[in-house]
């Protein structure tokens, strides 16, 4: 009918009043019971601890990696001035391979949500082609692009014959291989929620458009895009969150180098191997709070807060 | 695309025409070879079940889809082969496709802005205004009731003057009352502004309460074209007269004629139609006669000329409807007809199980040279004949319950 127009507005419409049943049941809350007490358990209880081990001091005299309870700030201002560098890489790379992702993932969740729609069974290949990978483990993936881009591997091999890089250059280890690591492996979280929205896009918006003298262009730019901003955002928040705290694409044994650690391989390296904890719970702190900043101010600046 | 131009406002409608227009899908033709003429200024309606293929053309005439063959002019340019984007035309969608990202005021100014005229702003307020929603222009269209937002469509389309207005059963969704309402304020932009409008509808009497000009499509064909008055009076075809209000219709063959009337003999009766309201005049033809053209007479009438009588019958139904009844009469070997009688008269009506005569004056009733769809026991429901007979049985309980 006529109010089916609405019905597929991507999430924006459900401003509508909520059932009362939704309300005021007591059979809500016992259902949230289960999974609040999970988030207790598993996720408050050891965001406590880790604040509590952030402020740690070491032991006078004590062994390595001792540690007592203190209320130590100074952590904080050592792991920021000794890890900037870091930190900002972590940054900037997990901003490069949002961007790559995004503008890599649109298309295909475009092609597969609109383009195909017509065609039931190669939008699911489509779709089972865009989820295989999952299949396999991201390490053995991850693994699989440093054989590809090694310095004896086809794609070096054919960039030097080609002359488009210098006889000595390497891909291995260079910030490109990071950026190209986390692109690869965040690409599916970013086409995925696309596609959902882009799925469920009323073509009657666009054929709309195109009758109000809107080209193709500015369709998409008018329409089409701004519909699937809810995807668009779950996509560049799914991306960045873990990209920015990603150790193993940027780690050595991987796609990076010394040159290209990010926050995480810091945060692994004093969890693990310096057994520094109060520094690498300091880093954690301040990589969720960096991340909860940035994300709330992008979400609050694309003015979709209701639709996620 | 000289006047035809999308990048102005149009200064008056445009002529429209169809010439040998044909659309295939797979599997099924919707518009065989359509030639539509439509003048500038007039308010045409499309007519027809769904299915008839009223929505193809009109989508054609959008440029939403490609016909198959033909060609479609708007002002005397050729337009097929451009794009909707590019065409002076504007629809007001049946799911109204409002933006549901945009505010109401945004969603006017849309087709403004995209020509960049200047004043876009001041336009979409004035349209707004001429909807009487000029107070809800900051809202999004969720929040507006569905006659508001079929208001804001109106308005979304009107403000870009097009040459030609496409309407797609904008008021299907809207109760009576309001349609009624908008009916007239439809009429009135109309006349106000001058454009070209093409109607899209199921409802006939939408059809004829507002069109200048009327064609009934059935099967991707029209049937007949017209004045409402026209096709209402001197139906053409079985599917007009069933489709378009109710009608008695009587297949027999024709006995003879005069210089003015042809004689058909149904079941033993005799039945006169005048030779102009015929369409055939020898072999069979289907004699039909109105509803509300039937007088019910509960004693034997005087036979008179100028008139026919059948009967005597039973009446198998009467409901009451304040101002009329409907009668069902079972008449022995012409089935049930149909009387609509007005209540002009208090006292005794025609009972269920009374009997009755039932009359009609001769240059009242038409004849067709088609048999009425007679309905399948198993014939597909999407066939377009039984969608007339549902939709006729749809008019018959609407008529009822009202």
């Amino acid at each position: 009918m006529a109010f089916g127009a609405f019905q597929s507005t991507v999430a924006g419409g459900s401003q509508a009043a909520t059932p009362a049943v939704q309300k005021k049941s007591p059979v809500a809350l016992w259902l949230l019971l289960p999974g609040v007490l999970y988030l207790i358990l598993f996720f408050l209880t050891p965001l406590f601890s880790l604040v509590i081990t952030s402020f740690q001091a070491p032991v006078l005299g004590g062994f390595f990696g001792e540690f007592e309870t203190a209320f130590r700030w100074q952590n904080y201002v050592d792991v920021v001035s000794m890890y900037s560098s870091h930190i900002g890489r972590s940054f900037v790379y997990a901003s490069l391979a949002t961007i790559f992702a995004l503008l890599l993932g649109y298309p295909i969740a475009y092609v597969i949500g609109v383009k195909l729609r017509g065609y039931p069974l190669f939008q699911a290949l489509a779709l089972v082609l865009l989820i295989a990978p999952f299949f396999i483990s991201f390490l053995l993936r991850t693994l699989a692009w440093k054989q590809i881009f090694s310095d004896e591997g086809f794609v070096v091999g054919v960039l030097k014959g080609l002359q488009l890089i210098a006889p000595d250059a390497y891909l291995t280890g260079t910030p490109f291989s990071v950026v190209f690591g986390l692109t690869y492996i965040f690409l599916p979280f970013m086409a995925l929620p696309i596609y959902t929205t882009l799925e469920k896009l009323d073509m009657r918006y666009v054929e709309a458009g195109g009758d109000l003298y809107a080209n193709p262009i500015t369709v998409f730019r008018k329409i089409t895009f701004p519909l699937s901003l809810p995807g668009v955002i779950s996509g560049t928040l799914l991306t960045f969150i873990p990209a920015t705290g990603d150790y193993i694409n940027a780690s050595r044994d991987f796609l990076g180098s010394t040159d290209t650690a990010m926050m995480g391989n810091v945060i692994e390296a004093n969890f693990l191997v310096l057994q520094n904890f109060p520094a690498a719970a300091a880093l954690s702190l301040i990589l969720m709070m960096a991340i909860l900043i940035l994300v709330s101010a992008y979400v609050k600046r694309s003015g979709t807060d209701e639709l996620l | 695309m000289s006047d035809a131009s999308a990048k102005k406002f149009a200064e008056a409608g445009a002529d429209l025409s169809l010439v040998n227009v044909t659309k295939r899908f797979p599997g099924f033709t919707a518009i065989d070879d359509l030639s539509l003429e439509i003048p500038a200024g007039s308010f045409f309606a499309l007519l027809g079940p769904s299915g008839c293929g009223k929505t193809t053309t009109l989508r054609l005439v959008a440029g939403l889809e490609q016909p198959t063959e033909g060609q479609i002019l708007i002002g005397g340019s050729d337009v097929t082969a451009t794009k909707a984007y590019q065409r002076p035309v504007n629809t007001v969608f049946q799911s109204y496709a409002l933006f549901p990202h945009m505010s109401v005021l945004e969603n006017v100014m849309f087709g403004l802005k995209r020509r960049k005229i200047a004043n876009a702003e001041s336009l979409a307020r004035e349209a707004l205004q001429l909807v009487e929603l000029g107070h809800v222009a900051t809202r999004k269209p969720a929040q507006l009731s569905g006659g508001q937002q079929q208001r804001v469509a109106l308005a979304r389309a009107v403000v870009n003057r097009p040459a030609l207005l496409l309407l797609d059963e904008p008021l299907g969704a809207l109760d009576l009352k309001l349609r009624r309402q908008m009916q007239l304020e439809l009429k009135d932009i109309q006349s106000d502004v001058g454009l070209t409008f093409l109607h899209v509808t199921h409802d006939q009497e939408e059809a004829m309460t507002m069109a200048d000009t009327v064609a009934v499509m059935n099967q991707g064909r029209i049937e007949q074209m017209g004045p409402p008055e026209e096709l209402y009076e001197s139906p053409k075809t079985a599917f007009v007269a069933t489709f378009l209000g109710q009608s008695n219709l009587f297949p027999g063959e024709v006995k003879g004629s005069t210089s003015h009337t042809v004689t058909v003999a149904v079941a033993g009766y005799d039945m006169q139609v005048m030779l102009d309201r015929a369409v055939a005049h020898r072999g069979s033809i289907t004699v039909g006669v109105r509803p509300e053209k039937v007088a019910l007479h509960r004693d034997t009438p005087s036979t008179e000329s100028g008139r026919t009588i059948v009967g005597p019958g039973r009446v198998v139904d009467a409901s009451f409807s304040g101002v009329s009844t409907q009668y069902l009469v079972a008449i022995p070997g012409l089935g049930d007809v149909t009387v609509f009688a007005q209540n002009t008269s208090l006292g005794e009506h025609a009972k269920n199980g009374d009997e009755v005569f039932l009359s009609w004056q001769v240059d009242h009733a038409f004849g067709l040279a088609d048999a009425p769809p007679v309905p399948e026991r198993f014939s597909s429901d999407t066939d377009t004949a039984s969608v007339a007979v549902q939709e006729r049985e749809k008019l018959e309980t609407e008529l009822e319950e009202a």
